[in-house]
């Protein structure tokens, strides 16, 4: 593909106007916790940058992350943007396949060797290379391969990230995320199940515009947009303070928009920018259409001990082995209590009676 | 391990081993205890003792005398905030409520949770006090020893860590409430073989008192 049209001219050809891009531009800042006067400096970089090379890999994956990129709504200037990188590979959007595919993603790696960027979305299986592979390539070789080449990696999507749906218990693949294999690149992860669209795009314009990988959490997420706690910005906060829970997602509660805590809801241990950035162009999130939020973002999620169940029950059964420690409690005082029984008996037996008169025969 | 997988370790495996130590340990004790039996009663009851046990299980609530309340007022009182406390802490969070509901099946209603918060930080304020007390004291600090302040750590930390946690205060949320949850668990571990043991030995203990007193006629 030609990467000769810088994103401003790609942009202008799609009919978005200057004022538009300043505004998107001026958004973006905002939306990635930067300066206002860091603005002038994202348009000037985005007006002369040129179209950088994307390589697209899917490993054990259900599409939803690019599902949510392509499909999520009208096409914005986020979208394009995303139109205006030459995306060179990607199995579900390219129009080639079988050995021209891979003749693409060979060509765009030489061509671009240590500047391309990599975007991975899916986990890989370590356990036997044959569960996932592509034009017999195992997702593995393939990553390792096309990773020696890439200025930087994106894990999109929570498989990528944490290895995701794959990794549940009891992981049957082994599935590994990106990060447990690749050590020497440098990866941002971008988590969700799947992720806010303008989130993977806000973390392209982020390196496209500064060439820098932004600022990352503990888990390698963007703090711009990973920064904030589903709960704490809750518009349902309110409730769960008073102490007013849906028990039921068809109570009175729930129909009164109550806090979901009780059926389940991980917005306490979710970071992510559902809550402020919605979905559906800013229409809702999940917890505002009445169903707690499922900790997508975070490691382990489908591990979190069942969607509905609150944060604060365990995740394992506990009563069972409570019952039979009690019992082997019972068991083990009962013997140390014969035992005792047995000792005062015996001191008792021991026991010599003894009078002043005796004392009298000492003295 | 990421916070999550500390979260899950708490939340699973950590939670069965606290809480089959802490099943075995209570009922351990409390065979222990019964069986060591008391002497046959060889003199005529004067009175029962029934009644005067439920009267003593009730009465010792108050201080003894006004020279005992005089001597010791800040404990009395800095105890019973710290106990009430601890009790709506414990028992009226609506979260812990539904520990107890997926435990045991009972659940009941909690209360706003800037009330509990209100009891969670007058609790901590409670026992930092008694501690500075026991610390300043000459003839408390003579007295009290390592496992004074042991059982004074194992109950101060969930308090500390849970109020950290709610707060949303000096680590991200997953960690503090990981942290928590094994807090309870250490608690949890060492309450049976402890002083903390009296939270359930107490009630039984004053009905022996009182009863023992009753059959001898006293009047309770």
């Amino acid at each position: 593909m030609a990467n000769d049209k810088s994103l401003i001219e790609i942009l202008k050809s799609r009919g978005v106007s200057r004022r538009a891009f300043l505004k998107f531009c001026t958004t973006t800042a905002s939306m990635m916790a930067l300066p206002p006067s860091m603005v002038p400096a994202i348009a000037s970089a985005m007006e002369n940058a040129r179209r950088p090379s994307v390589i697209w890999l899917s490993f054990q994956e259900c599409t939803g992350c690019t599902e949510s990129l392509t499909r999520s709504h009208t096409p914005t200037v986020e979208g394009l943007i995303f139109d205006a990188i030459s995306l060179d590979y990607h199995h579900t959007l390219q129009a080639a396949s079988g050995d021209a595919a891979e003749h693409a993603r060979e060509e765009a790696m030489k061509e671009n060797y240590g500047s391309y960027l990599l975007v991975v979305d899916g986990s890989i299986p370590l356990d036997n290379p044959g569960y996932s592979t592509i034009a017999g390539i195992s997702n593995l070789d393939m990553l390792k391969e096309t990773a020696k080449g890439a200025a930087a990696i994106i894990s999109v999507g929570s498989c990528a990230a944490f290895g995701g749906l794959p990794h549940a218990n009891p992981n049957p693949t082994g599935a590994a995320s990106v990060a447990d294999i690749i050590k020497d690149k440098p990866i941002i992860n971008v988590p969700g199940c799947p992720p806010i669209p303008v989130v993977i795009t806000g973390v392209f314009l982020h390196y496209l515009t500064l060439g820098t990988i932004p600022e990352l959490d503990g888990l390698g997420r963007p703090k711009a947009f990973y920064g904030q706690n589903i709960h704490d910005r809750c518009y349902r906060r309110p409730f769960y303070e008073r102490g007013q829970f849906a028990e039921t997602f068809d109570d009175e509660g729930a129909r009164a928009g109550w806090c979901l805590y009780k059926l389940g809801c991980k917005g306490p241990i979710t970071y992510n920018a559902c809550a402020t950035m919605k979905w559906n162009q800013g229409t809702s999130f999940p917890i505002e259409s009445g169903h707690g939020c499922l900790g997508c973002s975070e490691p382990r999620f489908w591990d979190m001990g069942g969607f509905y169940t609150a944060l604060s029950e365990p995740t394992l059964d506990v009563t069972r082995a409570v019952g039979v420690a009690a019992a082997v409690g019972a068991g083990a005082g009962l013997a140390v209590g014969a035992v005792n029984q047995i000792k005062k008996k015996r001191a008792q037996s021991n026991h010599e009676t003894v009078s002043v008169d005796d004392y009298k025969e000492d003295a | 391990m990421t916070s999550a997988e500390f979260l899950l370790w708490v939340r699973g495996p950590g939670l069965q081993i606290a809480a089959v130590i802490f099943a075995f340990g209570i009922i351990l004790r409390f065979f222990e205890i019964y069986m060591m039996g008391r002497k046959k009663n060889l003199s005529a009851k004067r009175a029962g003792g029934t009644a005067a046990g439920f009267r003593t299980v009730a009465t010792r609530f108050l201080p003894a005398d006004s020279e005992t309340m005089r001597r010791s007022m800040f404990t009395v009182v800095a105890g019973y905030i710290f106990h009430i406390g601890l009790f709506v802490t414990l028992f009226l969070f609506v979260p812990h409520i539904e520990l107890f509901g997926a435990l045991t099946g009972l659940t009941w209603p909690g209360l706003p949770m800037p009330v509990v918060d209100f009891f969670t930080v007058i609790s901590m304020i409670a026992l930092l006090g008694l501690m500075w007390q026991r610390l300043t004291k000459p003839v408390l600090r003579m007295l009290s020893t390592g496992h004074d302040h042991l059982v004074w750590t194992l109950t101060f930390l969930p308090l500390l860590t849970g109020y950290l946690a709610y707060h949303h205060l000096f680590l991200p949320y997953t960690w503090m409430l990981a942290i928590h949850i094994l807090s309870v668990e250490l608690l949890m571990i060492l309450f049976p073989f402890t002083k903390l043991m009296h939270a359930f030995t107490l009630f039984v203990s004053r009905w022996y008192t009182g009863s023992m007193a009753g059959e001898k006629g006293v009047k309770v």
